[in-house]
């Protein structure tokens, strides 16, 4: 059986995961209504963007080291793996971005066609999400500085640490769909 | 294992420094602080029944507006409003809070825990719903009124068509309370999951609990489909996007498919809540235990998946391919099973019973036979040519109130009457009771019933006049008519609540001689709910407390 927090976890993800679903459904249906409107071929930087998510990637892999040694007690380690997971979830954030400013330069925005209109929404509420998961890294990698992370906490430490690699897979759909899809 | 020492804990640790915490206080910043599932459940129930109030206020406005032919009462533009707000008053700031209220209070007593698995949550929970209440009804003072429909359909609720704010304030408010619902369905979930005294399984379960479980993951479903449509249809309005606007190569259909997408369980959500109540009702007042445990439990999980299949059978007059109508009519029509099953349980529970008729149980019984009539014209409704027929008209006014008001409403008030002793202490008068129940009854049959007929005649809804046909006029003025006769007994039910909150009958901890748990405990139950919690052996704990000779397990009925 799983603690409450991390079922309470789980849950709020799979409610998520709904709510993304049916903005990349919005995405994918106006494509598919006009395969030459809604998409971003030409527009969109896939190699830089790419760079970028591999930090969004490989930063769960660094969460899950931090989780590890948070778990035994290693304080020292896990919050230096906790901080590199907000530098490098922080760099994809940075990367976003300068994507945004690049296409609205470009006059790329949302109200411009039926492609800014479903690509801001969809990668901006993951923006939204990876934002919020940083502020909650934040809060564990304080608390740890603190006091270091007690017996009920690590509880915490747990449901963060789903949250996060779920927004990392969001991501490798997004990435997949739009980004390689727009030049496949 | 788990819900034991949960269980267990819940009622050991409630001394010392936590209790200072935990104890509500009676002062108005007590209960506006409290984390206390008990005082968080009442709020929910007082606050349903304030904008019960204003809704209910709303359709007197309109159907005082409708009592004749050629009536200029209202404006149409003021119409528009009090439709809009009417249905999603009614929906979203009655129907889901008053049920919420119900959940949270009972369920932890009925699992025999201490409170929810999140009380933080929960209150949060909860003034999420109230501020989105308090900012939809603010649009009245802001620019006027949403006026596109409870269901906004777009492009109408696009800014190029409804340019007050009524519309954002509608958006943001569902959005509030959408987040609000997300967080109570997941604590409703951890709760059942995690805080189930020692041997409550899952089989035995009250099924009102598991009504209100398996009503939680609808939540979770459903509520992000909403939440992401009022997210698009936000961004259409404010940044210009465009999502659901044709002139600009969205699509309205979209909108629909999403709306419904949520709106359709979200039917199941108002309902099934109020099927948990009479699973608990029927068979204490019949004094059998419920017909077909194991079926009732198994059907709710049913509609809950089926009732995903079925959203577009509110889009067969679009003009979706034929294919895609037929497999919605027959997953609408399959849905009518497992509600069936349901039905024949309850009838069968009241088969060879000795039956209580107790304001409670009549409410219960009411909705029995007024639920089955709504639930049958819904069927009508998923055959697809006389949905073509029939659509946009009063029927299907008189179909979805059959359904929320004699199901609904009815069951909650049968609800109130059954455990408003519980929640404090006292009895709710039976004699006033017996005047509430029929002139609901009455009214709920006079208001609705001659809307069948109006709307097999072509009368459509949602305008705010009609001309003088033949028998319009009369037919309108009886529904007139029975829309006041239930405002009498909306004030013979306040006048009750009132006066039997002050001068009603000490109640005592069980005064239906019931059998699950929150009756084990005193009236209204103390901070930790539980000095200590019986032993479960079966479905019916006081039962077995009371007649251990003729205990469930001996009788080979306990799981």
């Amino acid at each position: 059986m799983l603690s409450k927090s991390k079922l309470a976890m789980v849950l709020f993800i799979v409610s998520e995961a709904n709510f993304f679903a049916l903005l990349l459904m919005a995405y994918a249906y106006y494509h598919a209504l006009d395969p030459g409107g809604a998409n971003g071929a030409g527009a969109l930087d896939v190699v830089t963007t790419g760079l970028y998510s591999v930090c969004l990637f490989s930063s769960s892999a660094t969460l899950w080291a931090a989780d590890r040694r948070l778990r035994r007690q290693e304080y020292r380690g896990g919050i230096r793996w906790l901080l590199a997971t907000i530098a490098l979830g922080a760099i994809f954030l940075y990367g976003q971005g300068r994507e945004y400013a690049r296409l609205l330069r470009s006059g790329v925005t949302v109200s411009r066609n039926l492609f800014g209109t479903t690509f801001f929404t969809l990668t901006g509420f993951h923006g939204l999400h990876v934002f919020l998961g940083l502020c909650a890294l934040a809060t564990l990698a304080g608390l740890a500085l603190r006091s270091g992370i007690r017996e009920r906490q690590t509880q915490a430490v747990e449901a963060v640490g789903l949250y996060w690699h779920f927004v990392d897979a969001v991501w490798v759909v997004i990435f997949g769909v739009v980004y390689l899809g727009s030049v496949l | 294992m788990k819900g034991y020492e949960l269980g267990e804990t819940a009622v050991g640790a409630a001394v010392g420094g936590e209790r200072a915490v935990w104890a509500p206080h009676e002062s108005l910043l007590g209960w506006v602080a409290s984390v206390d599932h008990k005082q968080i459940g009442i709020m929910y129930m007082v606050a349903a029944f304030a904008f019960f109030g204003l809704g209910g206020i709303e359709a007197l406005l309109l159907r005082i507006q409708l009592a004749v032919p050629h009536n200029n009462f209202l404006s149409p533009e003021t119409f528009n409003e009090l439709f809009t707000m009417h249905g999603t008053t009614m929906i979203f700031l009655v129907a889901m809070p008053l049920l919420t209220g119900f959940t949270v209070y009972l369920v932890p007593l009925m699992i025999g825990a201490r409170d929810m698995a999140f009380p933080r949550l929960n209150a949060m929970s909860f003034w999420l719903q109230v501020f989105g209440g308090v900012m939809l009804y603010f649009s009245f003072f802001a620019r006027g009124a949403p006026n596109a429909g409870w269901f906004s359909y777009a492009p109408l609720s696009e800014s190029a068509y409804s340019f007050g704010s009524g519309q954002d304030y509608w958006i943001l408010s569902l959005l509030v309370m959408g987040i609000g619902t997300v967080a109570g369905a997941i604590n409703v979930i951890a709760t059942v999951a995690t805080l189930r005294v020692r041997a409550m399984t899952m089989r035995r379960l009250p099924l009102f609990v598991w009504m209100t479980f398996v009503n939680s993951f609808l939540m979770l479903m459903a509520l992000p489909i909403l939440n992401a449509a009022l997210v698009m249809l936000l961004i259409d309005r404010q940044l210009h996007a465009h999502f659901f606007t044709p002139a600009s190569g969205g699509s309205a259909i979209l909108w629909q498919h999403y709306f419904w997408g949520f709106g359709h369980p979200e039917v199941y959500i108002v309902i099934l809540p109020a099927f948990g109540m009479i699973s608990e009702i029927i068979p204490v007042f019949a004094r059998k235990p419920i017909f077909g445990y194991e079926f009732v439990a198994a059907s709710t999980v049913a509609i809950a998946f089926l009732s995903f299949a079925v959203w577009a059978h509110h889009m067969f007059a679009v003009g979706l391919s034929d294919v895609f109508n037929l497999f919605f009519a027959v997953a609408s029509m399959s849905i009518a099973v497992p509600t069936g099953v349901k039905v024949f349980n309850w009838t069968a529970t009241l088969y060879g019973g000795r039956l209580r008729f107790t304001t409670a149980m009549m409410f219960a019984l009411a909705f029995l036979v007024m639920f089955t009539i709504g639930g049958l014209s819904g069927v009508s409704f998923a055959v697809v040519p006389i949905d073509w027929q029939l659509t946009d008209t009063y029927y299907l006014v008189a179909h979805l109130h059959y359904v929320f008001f004699g199901g609904t409403v009815l069951a909650s008030f049968a609800g109130i009457y059954y455990w408003f002793p519980k929640l404090t202490g006292r009895m709710l008068s039976e004699s006033l009771g017996k005047w509430h129940f029929w002139l609901s009854f009455i009214g709920l049959n006079l208001t609705f019933f001659v809307q069948h007929v109006l709307g097999m005649m072509g009368m459509p809804r949602r305008v705010f006049t009609y001309p003088d046909l033949p028998y319009w006029g009369a037919l309108n003025m009886l529904s007139t008519v029975g829309a006041f006769v239930l405002l009498a007994a909306v004030v013979v039910f306040a006048w009750n609540l009132g006066v039997s909150l002050k001068h009603g009958e000490e109640a005592g901890d069980n005064p239906w001689d019931a059998w699950t748990l929150e009756w084990a405990t005193s009236s209204p139950p103390p901070v930790d709910n539980f000095t200590r919690v019986p032993p479960v052996r079966g479905r019916r704990p006081l039962w077995d407390l009371a007649h251990p000779e003729l205990a469930d397990e001996l009788q080979g009925r306990a799981a």
